[in-house]
């Protein structure tokens, strides 16, 4: 098993997640320059937070020019697991390959706090080793994540159970006091319509060691490990 | 001998051109006698900017030497190079300094906050360490009520925090802590003093000296523009009504562009093809060059043609005294030009060969064939002239305060609610405080804790400085920021290992403030001495003045420890109920300079508190000691509000909000004496209720006296602070307190406009 981060000019999580992948899971992890055009022979790839070409465009609109992003929509398409988060979700939005669009919090402030999320469909390969209901507490930190979309999306994402998880309190109750951002249905995270690429604002590779406040990140990437464990075997 | 031209539209020197320089007539005299002959207008310029306080530090220096500056762990001593690097072990350093941006803040908060926070990540760079985390020191006029100079503040405040915000977030570094007040003395001027850390391998340390003889000069980063011209002198002179206009000296941050930068010069220092490095801040291009040479004994040659530049025309004054950012001057080694040419290209940075190291000693800078500059570069750089100001001690208030009693129950909650005091998360949560995957203890307890994974070091980080006790006392106010900076370290567990520190005051050549500038360094000079933490280095940001005079004298002190375990991290909230809360230090009754007084009473007087530092260390070493034997469950030092505040705050700074029965028995002290005054050397901690007892008997045997506050109760929503003394009680709500607390910045930012 291997996974590629891939590194956009700006990208500034990409150390994050090479830890959590390749020192906490034991992942045979490379970085990937955002000039290269191949990503053969990767498992997993992740689009890391940060603020890629300091996203003074829209965010991740300029990233998905990247010369290494036909390769990942290739990837992608193939049915390759692909995962962004934060900037990187934004990246993935823009590219098409998540269907919405992130926008500024409607606080107009970058908000960074330990936030939590209720887990809403588990028959994914990022999910999988949790259930339905469970409330998971992982980290935001972000300008930009206020989910939209449009009502017809929205209604294909609810059909399909595309939307992964939602912010919620510490009860598991979804309501707009629990909104950070002002998500479209308090929506944190969504895969697509085939269930191979998974984007969401909140940060589970800072959310991978006890001492750092919590472990909760974890479950996304034992879920991605248990998914591909089981495609091996098969 | 060729003597340098002058270029159209360079005007004519004048007596009036040299005054526009902040040149008097003496430093004039001396330039002439340097350069042997008058100067040309870029050559007056030039300096004129390294000879302002903010390059010279002309007024500064010799209070700066009364500083300790050398011990077993400083590897590049105050002074020597961008930023102080100190041994933490194992073959890993840090790098660390604390810089001010106040004046261009003043004028443009966002940019001016903005560009403070890339000038001192670039400090940290170029010592050939990684940034790895930044804190912040900001103070500002009172951002309560209506008044159109509390809108200012306001807009001043949010400003700032948002540059900070931008920049720091954009870059990828976690901003974990700092500190945040509101006074009037700050109206108009406001401070912001940011701090960066970074970490390298002993043998990483990169050097700023322009080294061997014909080595090429390169120029990377961002093309130079217009902004931000004379800078340092900008800095360097009080801010006035008229200081609007000087909205061009304040210059524009791109954290991209320095994030590529940051990148592209960690992979280059990894290659053997640098011989020297500087970042370009105040005085860019030129205190980058004369500097290098300076330090390397050399000359440096250089050719403006060959700059990169963003605009057309740029005239060589211009070029020289441009602050545009995000920009390095490299020395490399000969025959190695294209390692740093491939990884640049890589990094998509502006790159060119601008000139060359030679061995005359003069900095000299060439528009193609023409010399338009030359001058001996040591002189420059290191012989500005130094001035012994004149001192002249303000009146001590000496008259006892006569303390207005007040109803108890309210005067906590309107403590809490102080902007000053309150919880600062409307600021620390637009600060990504968690990137970088190390931050053990979130913003808001005693100090920043982060683990360093590649050195495997955990480090604990703090800024302090009580400013009202510094305007009543520049000394014992000194010495109290450098104690509570050490109590706050050591209430996280950590040993304190060295200093940086920014000097904030008035105009130097006003003797009282003079005065309060010299008994606040010989204040914090006594204090590193008693902690061993020698300073590493710093800044000084004379000049804050408003029409109404100097702010209060701000010595603002950033101090790093280190903690050796990861179970000795300890943090400032309690953790379960039944434990036992314990004060260890005296119960003290010192009103002078409280926050009490401020805040209930409107009042910034009195004597301030004294602090006693063997008293106060055995305090530390006694709380470390307890900490190693896994006995305390939170540790939280007395500051402003005193005992009553830090009560509170271990109530509720946590997840969980706990309450507290608090029984202190017979004081004889009136209520707002016992629960506000501000007394050093007092921290309250929680133990398990067994090993009371036991900590109390260590605490004496020590010599530090110890004494049964309570015990913590169970944090549900009805729990309640309860504190008796006297034959009296007071009960608060813990979930009422908090939502005061918590809530108080934000009331003030987001319901007022």
């Amino acid at each position: 098993m291997k996974a590629a981060v891939i590194r956009f000019p700006g990208s500034n999580c990409d150390q994050d997640c090479h830890y959590a992948l390749q020192d906490v899971f034991g992942i045979e992890t490379d970085y990937v320059w955002h000039k290269d055009t191949s990503i053969k022979g990767y498992d997993l790839v992740v689009l890391p937070g940060g603020f890629s070409y300091g996203d003074y465009l829209r965010c991740g609109a300029i990233a998905r020019f990247s010369p290494i992003m036909k390769a990942v929509t290739d990837y992608a398409q193939n049915g390759g697991i692909l995962i962004g988060i934060c900037n990187g979700f934004q990246v993935l939005t823009e590219s098409r390959l998540l269907p919405g669009a992130l926008v500024r919090n409607r606080s107009l402030h970058f908000i960074c706090e330990h936030r939590f999320l209720r887990v809403e469909a588990t028959d994914n390969p990022f999910l999988n080793a949790s259930t339905p209901g469970t409330v998971l507490n992982i980290p935001i930190a972000h300008g930009e994540g206020n989910y939209t979309a449009d009502e017809a999306t929205l209604a294909e994402l609810t059909a399909n159970r595309q939307i992964l998880v939602r912010y919620c309190d510490a009860d598991g109750c979804v309501s707009d006091a629990s909104n950070p951002n002002g998500s479209l249905q308090n929506i944190a995270g969504i895969c697509n319509a085939t269930r191979n690429v998974f984007g969401l604002m909140p940060h589970p590779e800072r959310a991978c060691e006890e001492r750092l406040g919590s472990e909760d990140g974890n479950i996304i990437f034992q879920s991605i490990l248990n998914h591909l464990g089981v495609s091996a075997v098969a | 001998m060729k003597t340098p031209v002058s270029l159209p539209p360079d005007p004519e020197i004048t007596p009036a051109v040299i005054a526009k320089h902040g040149i008097t007539p003496d430093e004039y005299e001396r330039i002439q006698k340097i350069l042997g002959r008058k100067p040309n207008f870029t050559e007056l310029g030039i300096f004129s900017v390294m000879w302002s306080e903010h390059c010279s530090y002309k007024n500064s220096k010799p209070e700066l030497r009364k500083f300790p500056t050398t011990g077993e762990g400083v590897l590049v001593k105050a002074g020597e190079e961008n930023a102080g690097v100190i041994d933490i072990g194992d073959g890993w350093a840090v790098a660390f300094k604390m810089e001010s941006h106040n004046h261009p803040s003043a004028i443009e908060p966002f940019q001016g906050a903005a560009t403070g926070v890339g000038g001192i990540i670039r400090d940290i760079f170029t010592m050939g360490a990684r940034p790895v985390f930044n804190l912040n020191s900001l103070r500002f006029g009172s951002i309560t009520g209506d008044a159109p100079n509390v809108k200012t503040n306001r807009r001043l405040f949010a400003g700032v925090v948002s540059g900070i915000a931008h920049y720091g977030n954009c870059i990828g570094l976690p901003t974990i802590g700092g500190e945040v007040y509101f006074d009037e003395t700050y109206e108009g001027n406001p401070l912001v003093n940011v701090f960066c850390l970074g970490v390298l391998k002993h043998e990483q340390i990169a050097r700023g000296a322009a080294k061997g003889i014909g080595n090429p000069v390169f120029y990377v980063g961002a093309e130079t523009g217009r902004d931000g011209l004379a800078g340092a002198a900008f800095a360097s002179r009080e801010l006035t009504e008229e200081s609007k206009q000087d909205r061009p000296a304040v210059q524009v941050g791109d954290p991209f562009k320095e994030k590529l930068l940051l990148e592209a010069c960690l992979e280059l220092l990894e290659t053997d093809a640098v011989a020297g490095i500087q970042d370009m801040g105040a005085a860019g291009l030129t205190c980058s060059t004369c500097e290098t040479a300076s330090r390397g004994g050399t000359g440096v040659e250089i050719d403006l043609n060959k700059v990169p530049k963003r605009e057309v025309g740029m005239t060589p004054y211009e070029v020289m005294l441009s602050e545009s950012q995000e920009r390095m001057l490299i020395i490399v080694e000969k025959g190695k030009e294209q390692i740093v040419k491939d990884i640049f290209e890589k990094w998509d940075l502006p790159h060119a060969e601008v000139g060359v190291v030679n061995d005359d000693g003069m900095m000299r800078v060439m528009a193609g064939d023409v010399m338009v500059a030359e001058i001996p570069a040591r002189q420059l750089a290191d012989e500005a002239p130094i001035y012994n100001r004149e001192v002249q001690a303000k009146a001590r208030p000496i008259a006892p305060i006569w303390l207005l009693s007040t109803y108890i129950p309210d005067a906590l909650p309107r403590l809490l609610a102080d902007p000053s005091i309150a919880s600062k998360n409307w600021v620390y949560r637009q600060y990504d405080h968690m990137v970088r995957d190390g931050t053990m203890v979130l913003p808001g307890s005693d100090s920043a804790v982060f683990i360093i994974r590649e050195a495997n070091k955990i480090l604990a980080a703090t800024s302090d400085c009580n400013a009202i006790y510094c305007s009543l006392d520049p000394r014992e106010g000194a010495r109290i920021a450098i104690a509570e900076a050490a109590r706050n370290l050591a209430c996280s567990g950590a040993v304190p290992l060295a200093v940086t520190d920014n000097l904030n005051f008035g105009n130097p050549h006003k003797p009282e403030n003079f005065w309060q500038l010299r008994e606040s360094v010989e204040g914090l000079a006594e204090g590193c001495r008693a902690f061993d933490t020698p300073v590493t280095g710093g800044n000084v940001s004379l000049y804050n003045e408003n029409p109404a005079g100097a702010i209060d004298p701000t010595p603002t002190v950033g101090m790093v420890g280190l903690i050796e375990d990861e179970s000795h991290v300890t943090t400032s909230f309690f953790k379960k109920a039944g434990d036992a809360i314990l004060l260890l230090g005296e119960i003290g009754d010192e009103m002078g300079g409280s926050h009490y007084l401020k805040v209930i009473h409107h009042r910034k007087e009195g004597v301030p508190p004294r602090v006693d530092f063997a008293k106060e260390r055995l305090l530390h070493d006694t709380l470390r000691s307890l900490i190693r034997q896994g006995l305390v469950k939170s540790a939280h030092d007395c500051s402003e509000g005193g005992l009553g505040v830090a009560l509170a705050e271990s109530c509720m700074c946590g997840p969980k909000k706990f309450g507290a029965e608090i029984n202190f028995g017979t004081t004889g002290l009136a209520p707002e004496v016992l629960l506000f005054n501000e007394t050093q050397s007092r921290i309250v901690i929680s133990v398990p209720s067994e090993q009371a007892a036991a900590v109390m008997v260590g605490a004496k045997t020590a010599g530090v006296p110890a004494r049964l506050l309570g015990f913590v109760v169970d944090a549900s929503p009805e729990a309640a602070l309860t504190i008796a003394a006297d034959g009296a009680e007071v009960r608060w709500e813990v979930a009422a307190l908090h939502k005061t607390w918590y809530g108080a910045i934000a009331e003030c930012m987001e319901s007022a406009e």
